[in-house]
């Protein structure tokens, strides 16, 4: 049996180059958890049904198990483990963890992801455009409703610090 | 926050799949393509020699049974002659990496002798010439059991009023967003440690033992955190078994990830149940008795499925007066993924039927469903007539608590056709009374540890499988220690280090995990406190812990820190280590049975749905559930608030959508019969836009029998979510939905047949024919009884049914 020739990428994941040799025919889903190790990103179903594998690419969410690695060179590519920055958790982390958006935990990091890409698109989201926005990502234990709040709260610290830092600046 | 939270939301946990070790090879499962068949050869030459590939197993490989209940140890790894469900799986092969291994499975070839499939409950209870299970009592019963707590029949023809009403309540399942995933890797000296996405690492333990026939000793089971469980991963499962034999023949570890499509061949989810309940009633209100009849669709193997057929029944007593009741209940196996324990593990669907005859109830006697409720609330410390103890009961405060939040007197029957509101209760235990297995040992052990350094680590074999038990374990130890969330270190879900906790089922974790760790933690303050008190020079009673600190509590000046504290035992006592048990009170019930129901207390809820109902599409959407849930004392409100959210959501799933179901692909291309909905996408549950906004209402009443009072939240929640819809549609549109799920052709068919002026009701039209055996007589204790069985056949079922002039046919 002919096995298909191994391709080696370039990626950039969380600001840091990454190359990487790798069947053609491998999702970026199984590249970043087989290959780089970043077991952070999940996966629920593996036919784009479930959300849990959610990556931003060039700040979209994207099914990272409906994309081909191959597909992803010459972008930038965010996982949950580029989250926190230094050490720095996220204000969407702080408040999930503070405000009952987890529970087991499987579905957080994609929600996270969905919910990063809504906060920087949308400051102030309402409630119509967080359903909207996290609508693609499934999740069995909260019930949703301590995910939207966990959205709202973090909203509230990232416009409080924006509105505190321009006010700083005037 | 809780202990786990931000390793979560930074992608640090690591679940089971998660796991990589050095020189791992990968397992897949080829799986019956035959609903029931004879597996007449397996040649597994080409696949063996396939490149990549180190081992393929078949059932041979396998010659030991095992199941979860010692009652039916019917499972093995890999089915050996015989195949029952399609998904049943039959060879295992591993290679280098999956893709390999799929590649290889393609290479096996079996031959299959099909045997007729039996598709439904109907058809399970026809004679047969090949059973799916040998052990089967009659044709493909598996178990019937009968029952009655005193006179009922007579109780029956007493009351002013008896309703007889059937309902259906279609199986579902958990779909917990992880799947499955189990790594094992044999040690060169004989041991084997197997990291699994398992809810009860211990029973998995025992299964190894004995599958293996290795001693349990030289096993070594990791519950890795869960990614959901809700009951899907308490079975020990075939997957688990074959890559710890696959590790230990190959010397190398072995990873199996199941797809979601072997998620929905596992299953273990919710029986279908249909049910008939007859019930009386006196004018005022109360009940005078009731006769319940289950059947359960167990589809093909046992799993847990005797415990379960036991919980449609026995917990219909702790929420309202019932001074008579019988039950008969009967599972049969089908052709089917194998169901067993879901979220609520068999009560949701007789609380499903009772709620909505009771909502029957209270239209034809021309009363308040919440005051017909309130008027028969068991009250405080009750003894059931089936022998199950009440402890706390906060159920009225529950339902007063809904009344008013949902401006219930305002709106049942008053709001404008096509929006409704609908009211039920439940109730759920806080625990099995019993273990899965007879012994005398503890139910839950927990170990502590402590050293000069001011460290503690608190050592548990109970399993998180989202719910947050770690961190009720956590908070619990550093309540009593007075000392912070980060001082503590947790261990949990490992047999080879933690003590036994029996697992993360029947909402047991909190209470006797939770008794236990306050015990232990109590002793090591106790240790701590006898060397402080001798330094501080006061008596041992007046040495306090807060904000860690140890210190004089008529003089907090005179303190020592908590490591300080420490030292100073140490220094006493030597080396520190505590240990707490916990094992529930004894069954008050003894007859044979008696042991499946009683709990250490029991949690209640209350629930408002308010719905609107499309009368030209059928379509129901709920718009707010208000829900009460006493749950003794709460340990943790953000956490609390979650599990009763997340109740509710499964339950609203439940009742509008959710349903694990069978269909025979065209004889064209098999006729076998298979799995309607293998996937997230076809098995239909609710997004975040379709979640109704929920109000909570937690009401603390704090249970002697639980830790600081706390009762259990995770399951109770859910139980009155489905029948306060289907009230709720019946308050809006003036029909009812005896069964779940409440689709928009059941409920357009009703709205139909109410305009024809016919029956405005979608359900089961009877109850199957059933040969019951004759029914165990237990006398209730108002009755004088002792809570033993007595012989005397006192049942008049045979002679005459019922009065049929009585029956309110609702």
């Amino acid at each position: 049996m002919n096995k298909p020739q191994h391709s080696h990428l370039l990626l950039k994941v969380n600001n840091e180059a990454a190359r990487v040799t790798v069947d053609p025919g491998k999702t970026l889903l199984e590249v970043l958890r087989e290959d780089l190790s970043l077991t952070g990103t999940k996966h629920g179903c593996e036919l784009g049904e479930c959300g849990a594998c959610t990556v931003l690419v060039d700040g979209k969410p994207v099914l990272s198990c409906l994309v081909l690695a191959i597909e992803c060179e010459g972008t930038n590519i965010q996982t949950i483990e580029g989250m926190a920055v230094k050490g720095q958790l996220h204000p969407l982390q702080i408040a999930f963890a503070e405000h009952g958006g987890l529970q087991c935990g499987y579905c957080t990091p994609g929600v996270l992801m969905s919910a990063k890409a809504l906060l920087e698109s949308e400051r102030d989201p309402t409630r119509p455009q967080i359903r909207e926005a996290l609508s693609g990502n499934l999740c069995r234990c909260t019930g949703y409703q301590q995910i939207i709040e966990s959205v709202e709260h973090a909203a509230a610290v990232i416009n409080e610090a924006d509105d505190k830092s321009a006010g700083a600046d005037s | 926050m809780r202990v786990d939270a931000l390793s979560k939301v930074t992608g640090q946990t690591l679940f089971a799949d998660d796991i990589r070790l050095p020189r791992m090879l990968h397992c897949k499962l080829l799986r019956s393509t035959k609903p029931h068949a004879l597996i007449e050869n397996i040649d597994v030459s080409r696949a063996s020699a396939h490149p990549g590939v180190h081992l393929v197993l078949t059932g041979k490989d396998f010659p030991v049974e095992y199941g979860i209940l010692p009652v039916s140890q019917d499972e093995r790894p890999l089915c050996r002659d015989k195949v029952r469900f399609v998904g049943d799986p039959v060879a295992a092969v591993i290679a280098c990496d999956e893709q390999t291994a799929a590649e290889a499975m393609a290479l096996i070839d079996v031959d299959y002798r099909s045997l007729p499939t039996i598709a439904s409950v109907n058809e399970a209870l026809l004679p047969t010439d090949s059973p799916l299970q040998d052990y089967a009592e009659e044709n493909n019963i598996h178990r019937r059991l009968s029952y009655s707590f005193g006179d009922t029949e007579e109780a029956l023809e007493q009351a002013d009023h008896v309703f007889e009403d059937t309902f259906f309540y279609e199986g579902n399942t958990h779909m917990a967003m992880e799947q499955h995933a189990s790594v094992a890797s044999a040690d060169p000296d004989g041991r084997v440690t197997l990291w699994s996405s398992t809810q009860c690492p211990h029973y998995v333990h025992r299964a190894l033992a004995k599958a293996l026939e290795m001693p349990a000793a030289h096993i070594r089971v990791i519950a890795c955190p869960n990614g959901g469980g809700f009951g899907g991963k308490t079975d020990p499962f075939n997957h688990e078994i074959v890559v710890t034999r696959a590790s230990m023949l190959l010397g190398r570890p072995v990873k199996i990830c199941l797809t979601r499509e072997e998620v929905f061949f596992c299953h273990r989810g919710r029986h279908q149940v249909t049910m008939k309940f007859r019930t009386g009633v006196n004018n005022d209100g109360k009940l005078t008795g009731m006769h319940l009849q289950t059947l359960l669709d167990g589809g093909a193997y046992g799993s847990y499925g005797i415990a379960s057929t036991f919980y449609t029944t026995a917990l219909q007593p702790v929420t309202y007066q019932l001074p008579r009741y019988s039950f008969d209940a009967c599972r049969v196996f089908t052709n089917k993924p194998p169901c067993g324990p879901k979220r609520g593990h068999g009560t949701p669907q007789p609380r499903f039927g009772q709620e909505i005859q009771l909502d029957k109830i209270a239209e034809k006697l021309d009363m308040d469903p919440a005051e017909l409720r309130l008027g028969m609330v068991q009250p405080p410390n009750a003894l059931t007539c089936n022998y199950l103890k009440v402890g706390t009961i906060g159920l009225a405060d529950c339902i007063e608590s809904v009344v008013e939040k949902s401006d219930w007197n305002n709106k049942h029957h008053q709001l404008p056709s096509g929006r409704g509101v609908g009211l039920a209760c439940g109730a759920y235990m806080s625990g099995a009374g019993t273990a899965i297995y007879w012994n005398k040992m503890p139910h839950s052990g927990v170990q502590i540890k402590l050293d000069r350094s001011g460290a503690v680590t608190v050592y548990c074999g109970a399993t998180d499988v989202g719910q947050g038990s770690d961190d009720v374990l956590v908070s619990l130890v550093t309540e009593v220690l007075g000392i912070e969330t980060i001082d503590v270190k947790c261990v949990t879900g490992d047999t080879d280090l933690t003590p036994v906790d029996l697992g993360s089922y029947s909402s047991r974790v909190t209470l006797m995990m939770g008794n236990a760790a306050i015990q232990a933690a109590e002793r090591a303050r106790d240790l701590i406190a006898s060397a402080v008190a001798i330094r501080l020079e006061v008596p041992e009673d007046h040495v306090g812990f807060a904000e860690r600190l140890v210190f004089d509590v008529e003089d907090p000046s005179r303190n020592m820190t908590f490591q300080e504290a420490v030292v100073c035992a140490e220094e006493k006592h030597g080396t520190m280590a505590t240990t707490g048990s916990y094992a529930p009170p004894k069954a008050v019930g003894r007859y044979p049975g008696g042991g499946v129901g009683p709990s250490p207390t029991y949690s209640y809820t209350a629930a408002v749905a308010e719905v609107d109902v499309d009368e030209k599409t059928g379509v129901v959407e709920v718009s707010r559930i208000y829900i009460a849930h006493d749950i003794g004392r709460s340990l943790n409100p953000v956490q609390v608030e979650g599990q009763v959210i997340g109740g509710v959501y499964m339950g609203v799933g439940e009742a509008l959508m959710e349903e694990t179901t069978s269909r025979r692909l065209p004889p064209k291309l098999s006729d076998a019969l298979v799995h309607d909905s293998p996937s997230m996408l076809d098995y239909k549950t609710l997004t975040m836009h379709d979640m109704p906004e929920v109000l909570v209402d937690i009401i603390e009443d704090p249970d002697p029998n639980g830790p600081f009072g706390a009762k259990e939240v995770g399951q109770g929640p859910l139980l009155p979510i489905m029948p306060a819809i289907a009230n709720a549609i019946f308050d809006a549109v003036g029909v009812r939905i005896d069964e779940v799920p409440i689709t928009p052709a059941k409920v357009l068919k009703a709205l139909e047949q109410k305009a024809a002026g016919r029956d405005p009701r979608v359900g089961p039209k009877k109850f199957p024919e059933i040969k019951w055996p004759q029914a165990m007589f237990v006398l209730p204790p108002d009755e004088g009884g002792d809570g033993k069985a007595s012989n005397k056949p006192q049942r008049k079922r045979a002679a005459k049914m019922h009065n049929m002039d009585k029956v309110t046919e609702s």
